[in-house]
């Protein structure tokens, strides 16, 4: 247990010193200070409050920013190292490599908890004060938070994937822009495209249920959004939640294999490694 | 030290080894073994092996064929590293750490405590710069606190590749210095180096590598012996009086002419002694006699070949 805990504080200690930390600190501070204060616009007939208004809109915003948070922070991690030469010292130490990658995976990982507890708990705290929402709504607004570590958690997993297979740093790069653009924006515009020129109703909601499991990032937008009455009535996302396959539960443990199947992959890949 | 006062049991010992990339092979059926409180120098052209050699050492890439022992343990990424130290060729750090956040870093992982992290930046003359950001630090710098994370917790084995590159002569001096002290405290040291003239008189054996295998190894009289070089001998005589030195050679022996007061000829080792005795009879006009036993650039030269060879 102690090289992994040496390992992460290693990897905080790091992204405190180049700024990581703070820069996505306040890249998500702006972000739910910005929605909040746009937020407080008059909603319409719709009978939500201002806090589920923004728990929806930080959703819809964290399913960008978060994936691309927590590429940046995890793509370079076994790469990058390798192609500085700090990687072939490191493993001459007594820490095995799945103990390298779970460190630098806790680092990582606490890194981006503490950018969404700052970035978005100033927030909750100003709703807190100003005492608006009910108990249901505060349970949503923490589940969001919850769910969107679980969300970068899988894109930090993600990035190691990358980091572990290829050999240049440049090329670590360019795929994790390509894994973000594919599934944060791509992948639900093909899905769209095939529904639209699905005019025989080939693909069932059942198959549909499927395909969106298959995007970690639409897992997280259901959850979200659909967690709740109210944040289903303030997204407008009653229309989905029909199919059980869709569950809550169900969408929890799929991110949870979407976290453990590319780390279990990336430490596999990291032993056969030659460096 | 005499190779007699170390205990004969082996440190390292490699078997049959080879290390294949691709078609080409790194290490080609290796012979080696290097016992504890040794030091042995690994020399060769830059791809003769030595790097891959230390890696499968250190577990860090395993071979194709043979088997390796260190410390009685098949090395790999499981095997219980603590006793075993590496300095890699190029020292690289993470550039934004200061020294001693990197050196305490490493202490940790190796379970050392603080106070070791101060005494070693300490003993490699980093304790000023100890709290500036490793960006800032210049080759030499960069060397010592490698140097620095190497000796943590008085390592059994210390691997050392091309460690005094980058460093001014005084530096090198100090490093092997240190060196010898782990030494003397019973560390076995296994160095790759192309500085032949700084090792020569500082390690026990000596290990030549060419395309992956095993040219030769032993001590420095064992290889003048096996390679059978000549020794050269200088004469100075006072100024103009060459001639009562080339005079007195063999007709077939070449001779060099430095300048008017200087000459230089080869002599086989088992004839220097009569050479010597030849010279000291001239009646005048000598000035100094100096014997050059073949070092370890020819030697290594007679044995690897040129550069170009490969």
């Amino acid at each position: 247990m102690k090289p992994i805990l040496v390992m992460a504080l290693a990897e905080v200690q790091e992204g405190i010193r180049n700024r990581w930390v703070i820069a996505s600190i306040l890249l998500l501070l702006v972000l739910s200070t910005s929605l909040t204060l746009l937020g407080s616009t008059p909603v319409g007939v719709i009978k939500a409050s201002q806090l589920s208004v923004t728990m929806v809109s930080l959703t819809s915003l964290s399913i960008y920013l978060i994936p691309l948070i927590a590429l940046m922070l995890a793509f370079d991690s076994i790469v990058g190292e390798s192609e500085r030469g700090t990687l072939l010292l490191l493993l001459t130490y007594p820490i095995r490599r799945w103990q390298i990658i779970l460190g630098k995976f806790l680092g990582h990982l606490s890194i981006l908890a503490i950018a969404i507890l700052l970035g978005y708990g100033v927030v909750a705290l100003y709703f807190a004060i100003e005492g608006v929402g009910t108990i249901q709504e505060w349970l949503g607004y923490l589940s969001m938070m919850g769910s969107s570590l679980l969300l970068g958690a899988v894109f930090i997993a993600l990035g190691y994937l990358v980091s572990v297979i290829v050999q240049q740093r440049a090329t670590a790069t360019g795929i994790s822009l390509a894994l973000w653009l594919f599934i944060v924006v791509f992948y639900d515009l093909i899905l769209l495209g095939m529904l639209l020129a699905d005019k025989n109703h080939i693909i069932q909601s059942k198959l549909l249920a499927v395909l969106i499991l298959f995007n970690p990032a639409d897992v997280y937008r259901l959850f979200n959004l659909t967690g709740s009455d109210v944040a289903t009535l303030a997204s407008g996302m009653s229309g989905v939640t029909q199919s059980d396959v869709l569950a809550p539960l169900t969408l929890i443990v799929t991110l949870i294999l979407w976290l453990i199947i590319p780390l279990m992959l990336s430490i596999t890949i990291f032993q056969k490694r030659e460096v | 030290m005499d190779v007699a006062e170390h205990s004969k049991e082996p440190m390292i010992t490699l078997q049959n080894v080879s290390k294949q990339y691709r078609q080409h092979y790194a290490v080609d059926s290796l012979n080696l073994s290097v016992n504890k409180g040794e030091s042995l120098a690994l020399i060769g052209h830059n791809g003769a092996g030595k790097t891959t050699l230390l890696k499968l050492i250190l577990g860090l890439t395993r071979p194709n064929a043979g088997s390796i022992k260190v410390n009685g343990q098949v090395p790999s990424q499981t095997s219980d590293r603590e006793s075993i130290a590496f300095l890699p060729e190029i020292v690289a750090f993470p550039q934004s750490m200061t020294g001693m956040e990197l050196i305490r870093f490493y202490a940790r992982l190796k379970n050392r405590p603080e106070s070791e992290c101060y005494k070693l930046l300490e003993l490699v003359g980093l304790t000023d710069a100890a709290s500036q950001k490793v960006e800032t630090y210049s080759k030499g710098m960069r060397q010592r606190l490698g140097l620095a994370q190497a000796l943590l917790g008085e390592p059994e084995l210390i691997l050392l590749d091309e460690p005094t590159s980058g460093l001014d002569p005084s530096l090198r001096k100090k490093f092997y210095n240190i060196i010898e002290d782990c030494k003397s405290n019973g560390a076995t040291i296994l160095i790759s180096s192309h500085a032949l003239s700084e090792i020569e008189t500082r390690i026990d054996r000596i290990a030549i590598l060419k395309r992956g295998r095993l040219v030769i190894h032993g001590t420095l009289d064992e290889l003048r012996t096996v390679a059978d070089l000549p020794v050269q001998i200088r004469v100075s005589t006072l100024p103009g009086q060459t001639p009562i030195v080339s005079d007195l050679l063999k007709p077939e022996t070449p001779w060099r002419k430095f300048n008017d007061h200087c000459i230089e000829f080869d002599c086989h080792q088992d004839d220097k002694l009569r050479v010597i005795k030849n010279l000291s009879q001239i009646p005048s006009g000598l000035v100094d006699i100096e014997v050059l036993p073949p070092r370890l650039d020819d030697l290594y030269i007679h044995f690897a070949g040129e550069e170009n060879e490969l």
